[in-house]
């Protein structure tokens, strides 16, 4: 089955009485962008978690590259070539830019057991981070100390972060969260240029106007369960889904579908 | 091992298990509402000793001095929490295992410079002097049994206060949303001096109540601390009935291994195996379970 | 290589540590040696605290397995230093690593009792040796020798350490520089985002925590040497709280600090008992206090005084139960 790139069967996790992934099972083409969407409390945090390796699922595989990876730690994962940008951003706030970038470089080399040169002045780990940063254009930021950062740049530093390890599949968890419209413009671009590279993309995301320009493929999540997955017009007519949806945000989605009516 | 012994020795281990209990119930309450870890604990419970044998001292009598040595303790709580515990609601856990460090390096000295280094010993009040059989051929000193009491009713006292007043609702609505607590507009410092000279007050309690067996010292806190520490992580940091079935885990487990261990081993490595037995203990259960046995689950 | 200001101060206070005891006399000789060698135990001490985000307090345990592996190998004939310090270090690195892969399984609270635990465990074994004095400890009459050079003589004995001091700071200076340092500082500024993009935290931290280990132990080592003398007391919590605090107090996450902190610490003991037993008096509130009031320890105060700015962070440290993240003072410029 060389055509997906990541598998999800039968996935569930429930905490106490609240089944918050129920029965999931969800597939990701190689090369495709696939967009995870869903109202608030559908579970797609808890989902997350579980395709990091954060939360370990009661039942279910997943299966990366056709491997097993359902044991595996988060870290064992990456190294498999699953990255991930952070909802909320999580980066290291007392490195630069470019510092922060360097070590995802770093942490692709197979072990980072060396103590003696100073990881500064390493160009094969500096270069290709000073490059990522301009990629995702923050290139003027490099030595600015991460911490003091504005939160469209953190969001930015994230996707730079997450290309850093040259992954086979990128998980992007909400990277228009908290953006402007101006800085919106500017990230729906980035995300534009990484599709255009055909990299593997699972979204999560709110923001329909980047869903429907970017997604190859949908799934809807609702309740812990799929309710619907197809392309970007199968969803659009899809009766549950606008159930779904417009019983919780019925502007955000009738507007999204008058975006692109 | 007659069972008159084996009798004994587990009534031992349920009252030190039940003074276990006064001293955890009260870092893991100031832990689970206050996000403070104190490591002054045990000094509170020293003080509570040393006030005791000061208010005997004056008084002459038991039934003035315990009450007085209390009032004298809550004092010196307030005056602590005010000055050292508020500002480190707000600080990280370094600053404040550092800042309680060095109360109790403080509160040792203090000890010293008032009334020497020696160990006093504090008499058993007349009334709870002597012993009863509890089980034929086993005489047990009623002073064990009364403290034991004494810790029990406390425990049940605090249950009633935490579960059925309005106080104790407070208390436990600020252990899980300190925010909200405060938009409801209770005074949320008031509340915190409140939870903490609580927590002192139980300390005190065990510490007064252990007085006559252990003699006072400066230092007497200190391995009640870290056995008080040792139960925390056992029973699950933030959890009342945690600090319970720990504390007397431990109570009864340190109390029997002190008595079989020489028994069944005889080496020369037995005090430091009868020693290390709770420790063991505590690895035993972490392996178990990472946060221990009734981890609170903060959100 | 560049003379910044911070350059200019380490060299100045190396100046006066080379130059200042001797001149003072024995009794300052041995000052600075004592200085030194819990310089270098509270510096291991940084190395997890400031550096990795690591509250233990049971490095004081690990000094000691390397006091009693020095001493225990003196009274048994093995005087040469090349031998004895080596095997002290390997001594303390082995408890360390046992330790450690054992108490790094847990985080928070749970770690600090766990390492607390172990120091104990540690702490009544070695009262328990009665060959080797028990609670009373034993003496080693001698020092280990360097061969050709007799360490008898105090000021001798004094520079040896201070070279081995120094070499301790340059090496953990690097080491914290080298992409292994890069691992450990991610670990602690954010260890969900360092494994997120594939370092698996377990492995660096042990690894950090054994380097650490051979430091204090090597301290140890030294300090069996200095006193001629080994007993349990080497080993309690209480010490290991002293650490943390000299760390604190000179500043952590510096290296430099700590050392500063030690000497803080032990003048403040040494002038102060002069008038005094009570000491401990007034060295609690100086703790709170500084806890309490003040922003930097003395490393970072120093700096500022001198440039201004781009002082050593406050530790951040891994405390999953607390829920916040405790911030960082001030971000420091250029990693």
């Amino acid at each position: 089955m060389s055509e997906f790139l990541l598998e999800i069967e039968g996935l569930r996790k429930a905490f106490g009485a609240l089944v918050a992934t129920n029965n999931v099972t969800l597939n990701v083409r190689v090369g495709e962008t696939h967009a995870l969407i869903g109202p608030n409390g559908a579970g797609k945090t808890t989902l997350v978690g579980q395709l990091t390796g954060e939360i370990t699922p009661d039942a279910g595989r997943i299966r990366f590259a056709g491997r097993d990876i359902t044991g595996l730690t988060t870290a064992e994962r990456a190294r498999l070539g699953l990255a991930r940008s952070f909802q909320i951003t999580s980066i290291f706030p007392s490195f630069s830019a470019e510092g922060n970038v360097a070590l995802a470089v770093q942490a692709t080399e197979p072990h980072s057991f060396r103590f003696w040169h100073p990881a500064e002045q390493i160009q094969r780990l500096r270069e290709p981070a000073r490059k990522l940063l301009a990629d995702v254009g923050i290139a003027p930021l490099a030595q600015r100390t991460a911490a003091a950062m504005s939160h469209g740049q953190h969001r930015q530093l994230e996707i730079a972060m997450a290309l850093a390890t040259r992954p086979s599949m990128l998980l992007l968890d909400e990277p228009m969260a908290g953006l402007g419209t101006e800085e919106s413009r500017a990230m729906s671009a980035l995300l534009g240029g990484i599709k255009g590279r055909r990299h593997t993309i699972l979204l999560v995301e709110h923001d329909m106007d980047v869903v429907f320009q970017l997604a190859d493929r949908i799934s809807v999540l609702v309740g812990g369960r799929v309710v619907a997955s197809g392309s970007p017009d199968e969803i659009r007519n899809h009766s549950e889904v606008r159930i779904a949806y417009l019983g919780e945000d019925e502007d955000e989605f009738a507007g999204a579908l008058n975006a692109q009516g | 091992m007659t069972l008159a012994l084996l009798a004994e020795q587990l009534f031992n281990g349920v009252q030190f298990g039940m003074m276990l209990f006064l001293m955890a119930v009260g870092v893991t309450l100031v832990f689970g509402i206050m996000r403070v870890i104190n490591l002054a604990h045990g000094s509170l419970f020293m003080i509570g000793g040393y006030f005791l044998m000061a208010a005997l001292a004056w008084t002459r009598s038991y039934v003035l001095a315990i009450p007085l040595a209390f009032v004298m303790a809550a004092l010196v709580a307030v005056v602590l929490e005010v000055i050292v515990m508020r500002p480190l609601y707000r600080r990280g856990p370094l600053d404040q295992v550092l800042a309680t460090f060095g109360l109790t390096l403080f509160f040792n000295e203090a000890v010293t410079v008032i009334w020497g280094r020696e160990p006093i010993p504090l008499m058993v009040p007349q009334l709870l002097a002597g012993s009863v059989e509890i089980i034929p051929g086993g005489a047990y000193p009623v002073y064990r049994l009364a403290i034991t009491g004494v810790a029990i009713v406390a425990g049940m006292l605090l249950y009633f206060f935490i579960t059925r007043t309005r106080v104790g609702a407070l208390i436990r609505a600020g252990s899980d949303n300190r925010e909200i607590v405060a938009a409801l507009g209770v005074n949320i410092g008031l509340l915190y001096t409140l939870v903490f000279v609580l927590s002192a007050m139980l300390a005190a309690l065990a510490g007064i109540m252990m007085g006559p067996l252990l003699s006072v010292e400066p230092g007497v806190g200190d391995p009640v601390l870290i056995t008080t520490l040792v139960v925390v992580v056992i029973g699950g940091i933030g959890s009342v009935r945690g600090a319970l079935v720990g504390a007397l885990m431990v109570g009864i487990f340190d109390t029997l291994s002190r008595v079989l261990i020489p028994i069944a081993i005889s080496t020369n490595a037995t005090s430091a195996l009868v020693n290390m037995a709770i420790y063991l203990l505590m690895a035993v259960v972490l392996l178990f379970s990472r946060t221990g046995l009734f981890a609170a689950h903060r959100g | 290589m560049k003379l910044g200001r911070r350059e200019l101060l380490l060299l100045i206070l190396l100046a006066i540590a080379v130059v200042l005891p001797p001149r003072l006399g024995i009794y300052y000789v041995r000052f600075a040696t004592q200085i030194a060698i819990y310089g270098m135990a509270a510096l291991s001490v940084d190395l997890l605290l400031g550096y990795t985000g690591l509250i233990t307090f049971g490095q004081a345990a690990i000094f000691g397995v390397g006091a009693y592996a020095a001493g225990m190998l003196i009274v048994s004939g093995f005087t040469n230093a090349f031998i004895a310090w080596p095997l002290a270090i390997l001594a303390s690195m082995l408890a360390t690593l046992v330790i450690g892969a054992l108490s790094l399984r847990t985080r928070g609270f749970q770690f600090i009792m766990v390492t607390l635990a172990f120091a104990q465990m540690l702490y009544y074994f070695a009262q328990s040796l009665r060959n080797w004095g028990g609670d009373d400890g034993f003496s080693t009459r001698r020092r280990n020798d360097l061969g050709f050079l007799s360490l008898e003589n105090h000021e001798t004995f004094y520079y040896v350490v201070l070279v081995l001091l120094v070499l301790v700071c340059w090496l953990t200076f690097r080491l914290v520089r080298s992409e292994f340092g890069m691992v450990i500082l991610g670990i602690r500024d954010n260890e969900r985002r360092a494994a997120a993009i594939g370092f698996p935290p377990y492995p660096y931290k042990l690894a950090i925590f054994v380097i650490a280990g051979g430091i204090a132990g090597l301290a140890g080592a030294l300090m069996a040497n200095h006193a001629k003398f080994v007993s349990p007391s080497v080993l309690s919590w209480q010490l290991s709280g002293e650490l943390l605090a000299m760390v604190i107090l000179g500043s952590a996450n510096s290296l430099i600090g700590p050392i500063l902190g030690a000497a803080f610490f032990l003048a403040f003991r040494d002038m102060l008992s002069d008038y005094t037993e009570h000491w401990m008096l007034f060295f609690g509130p100086l703790l709170v206090a500084r806890v309490l009031l003040m922003r930097n320890g003395i490393w970072g105060t120093l700096i500022r005084a001198t440039s201004g700015g781009e002082t050593p962070r406050e530790p951040k440290v891994d405390f999953p139960e607390t829920g916040e993240r405790v911030a960082a003072a001030k971000p420091e410029a250029g990693v």
